[in-house]
């Protein structure tokens, strides 16, 4: 009796163990099925970077038909001849100038947009409708149909090459994504925070300052890279607007030293490229939670 | 809460509520003033800086406005040059090729590989973030810097070309080489799409895909049954997005044909030519007119999906 209940017992423990035994190979192949799948759009998708990489530590003269990534011999020259600069102008200027410009813009977006957002989804007044309605349509709306016009009133008012017309736009919430993205942000935060403020008599001022800005830390922080790495990589506009070399941000140094340095000088040319693109990808790696989060869930652009 | 006690006492002893009603419209008035204080920055950006300015390009597109000499009201005159105008009609088949096969092919990739990491949790993360990246940097001067050395005469591209036996001579100096060069760095920056797909993927039940195992579908079938109509709002919001994005690509452009959207126009993108136009050649009207095209077209082709949207975007729920 009891040994014929123990084969019983057995018998289907062991054909369980035989079949999660098939499972999990099956799904060891599947698993390395997909790292290969994904480490092959892996490899495409990194070989630019690594080659640049690698391309700003090589001679110049052995970049071009090169396409193996690991150099036969190492030099810093390259490094050194973009540290240079452009015309006796060295590097850390333009790098300090995106470094003002990116971070005018963090400041300016955080200010004039967190404050438009409260206007849109925290007071009641006539005419919010319509605006908002207006400020969403702006959001689609190509940035060359303005800056004809903003071009010939920043000349006219002497504001051209200086910074002004690359910040005035930051500083009075003229990017309506992060108007939009904030006002996403704000209506899901509950009602009954502010309106118990209220009935304790804060006003408007006091709730945006003490109630609503501690709580938009996050979307605060999306916003802020967002602008910074936005800032950084713009090349449109200071294009239009600056003059004087010594006021150059990167890009526009960048695009200076393509065409002075000969065809032939990749090398400093990759390593002006990764130096510029150096703070981007330490902002990425750092926030990369936030950024990807932020895309997720606003649909931002990179 | 104190408040609410003292109203409700006054109404128990029966005085009349007389200060909150003599005060809501005075609250009203506060409230609409706290509302035009906090929208003050944005307002005065929106006439500053955007209304105002599309007006102006509007006026600016019938003139011949030049920064130096002035302009003069010459009617549709900047239209009708446009359309005689070669290298604007080499810049319109430009920028649609790029947006017409480089937008369908930047999110069948976004898709693909969105529904290869949604397979997995493991690893997702780091996957996601590193394909990603390049969307961040890829429209930077650095980028168009490295892809004009790696495509240019005996970069790496030509060795590997030489690898298969054919392409030689660089991809930068051909014109029928620089659209897929182009398109190739567009397609790189599949992951803001992918992301976004993702996120959608995340949204659709499995017990959508159990109910069709269930039904012995195969993957084909639960692709097109399943996915693609629960990710169409998603595909949807991808496609009215990259489609705009492509229109407006500029410093890629720039970088690599060194401004002059070469050889023979065939990097000549619209917002490039509008530029040489504008700020090259001081013609600020014909630029402006440009711009107001730009913005009709990107206008229509808006309305289109969205008008179009409700014969092949299913939302669930809404019974719409």
């Amino acid at each position: 009796m009891s040994t014929a209940t123990l084969d019983e017992r057995r018998a289907p423990a062991a054909e369980h163990e035989t079949m999660r035994r098939r499972v999990r190979r099956r799904r060891a192949g599947r698993t390395v099925g997909f790292h290969l799948l994904v480490w092959a759009v892996a490899i495409v998708m990194l070989y630019p970077g690594v080659w640049m990489l690698l391309s700003s530590f090589r001679p110049t003269n052995q970049i071009i038909g090169e396409t193996g990534l690991i150099p036969d011999n190492t030099t810093l020259d390259n490094f050194r001849n973009a540290l240079d600069g452009i015309g006796g102008i060295s590097f850390w200027t333009f790098f300090t100038n995106s470094m003002v410009l990116g971070i005018g813009s963090v400041i300016g977006i955080c200010l004039s947009c967190s404050v438009s957002a409260y206007a849109f989804s925290r007071i009641e007044f006539p005419g919010r409708g319509l605006f908002f309605t207006l400020m969403v349509c702006t959001l689609l709306l190509p940035f060359h149909v303005v800056i004809i016009p903003q071009f010939i009133m920043f000349n006219e008012v002497g504001w051209t090459d200086s910074y002004i017309p690359l910040l005035i736009g930051k500083f009075l919430a003229a990017d309506a994504f992060f108007v939009f993205l904030m006002v996403q942000f704000m209506r899901n935060l509950p009602r009954e925070l502010d309106e118990s403020a209220r009935i304790d008599g804060a006003g408007h001022l006091r709730i945006f300052s003490s109630i609503m800005l501690p709580l938009m830390r996050p979307v605060l922080a999306t916003s802020s890279i967002f602008a910074f790495i936005w800032s950084w990589n713009d090349f449109l506009a200071p294009l239009i607007y600056l003059r004087s070399p010594d006021k150059y941000p990167l890009p526009l140094m960048l695009r200076q030293f393509t065409d002075q340095t000969s065809v032939s000088d990749y090398g400093a040319q990759m390593a002006a490229a990764v130096l510029a693109l150096a703070p981007v990808l330490i902002f990425f790696i750092l926030f990369q939670r936030y950024i990807v989060d932020g895309v997720a869930t606003q649909g931002l652009k990179g | 809460m104190s408040l609410t006690h003292e109203a409700n006492r006054s109404a128990k002893v029966g005085k009349p509520p007389r200060r909150p009603q003599s005060k809501r419209p005075s609250r009203k008035a506060a409230e609409t003033r706290a509302g035009y204080a906090f929208l003050a920055p944005w307002l005065l950006g929106f006439i500053a800086l955007t209304a105002g300015p599309m007006v102006a390009s509007l006026y600016l597109a019938f003139t011949d406005f030049h920064p130096i000499r002035g302009g003069e009201w010459i009617g549709v005159d900047n239209f009708t040059r446009l359309f005689d105008d070669p290298r604007f009609l080499d810049s319109v088949q430009v920028t649609v090729t790029y947006a017409v096969v480089g937008t369908p092919i930047k999110l069948a990739a976004a898709l693909g590989v969105a529904m290869l990491l949604n397979n997995r949790r493991r690893g997702q993360g780091t996957y996601r973030s590193l394909f990603y990246a390049p969307s961040l940097i890829g429209a930077s001067v650095s980028i168009a810097i490295v892809w004009k050395a790696m495509f240019n005469d005996q970069g790496i591209v030509d060795d590997i070309g030489d690898f298969f036996g054919t392409w030689q001579g660089g991809w930068v100096g051909d014109p029928s080489k620089t659209m897929p060069m182009m398109i190739l760095l567009t397609v790189w920056q599949f992951g803001a799409p992918m992301v976004i797909f993702l996120a959608g993927l995340k949204q659709i039940p499995g017990e959508l895909y159990e109910a069709a195992d269930v039904d012995g579908a195969g993957p084909w079938r639960k692709f097109t049954r399943i996915t693609l109509p629960m990710l169409s709002p998603v595909l949807f919001f991808n496609l009215v997005l990259e489609t705009i994005h492509s229109f407006q690509v500029f410093a890629s452009a720039f970088i690599i044909s060194g401004g002059r959207g070469g050889p023979a126009n065939s990097t000549l993108f619209y917002t490039l030519y509008l530029y040489q136009r504008g700020f090259g050649q001081g013609q600020l009207g014909y630029a402006a007119a440009m711009a107001w095209l730009l913005v009709i077209v990107v206008g229509i082709i808006t309305l289109i999906f969205f008008r179009t949207s409700r014969y092949w975007v299913h939302y669930t729920g809404e019974g719409r």
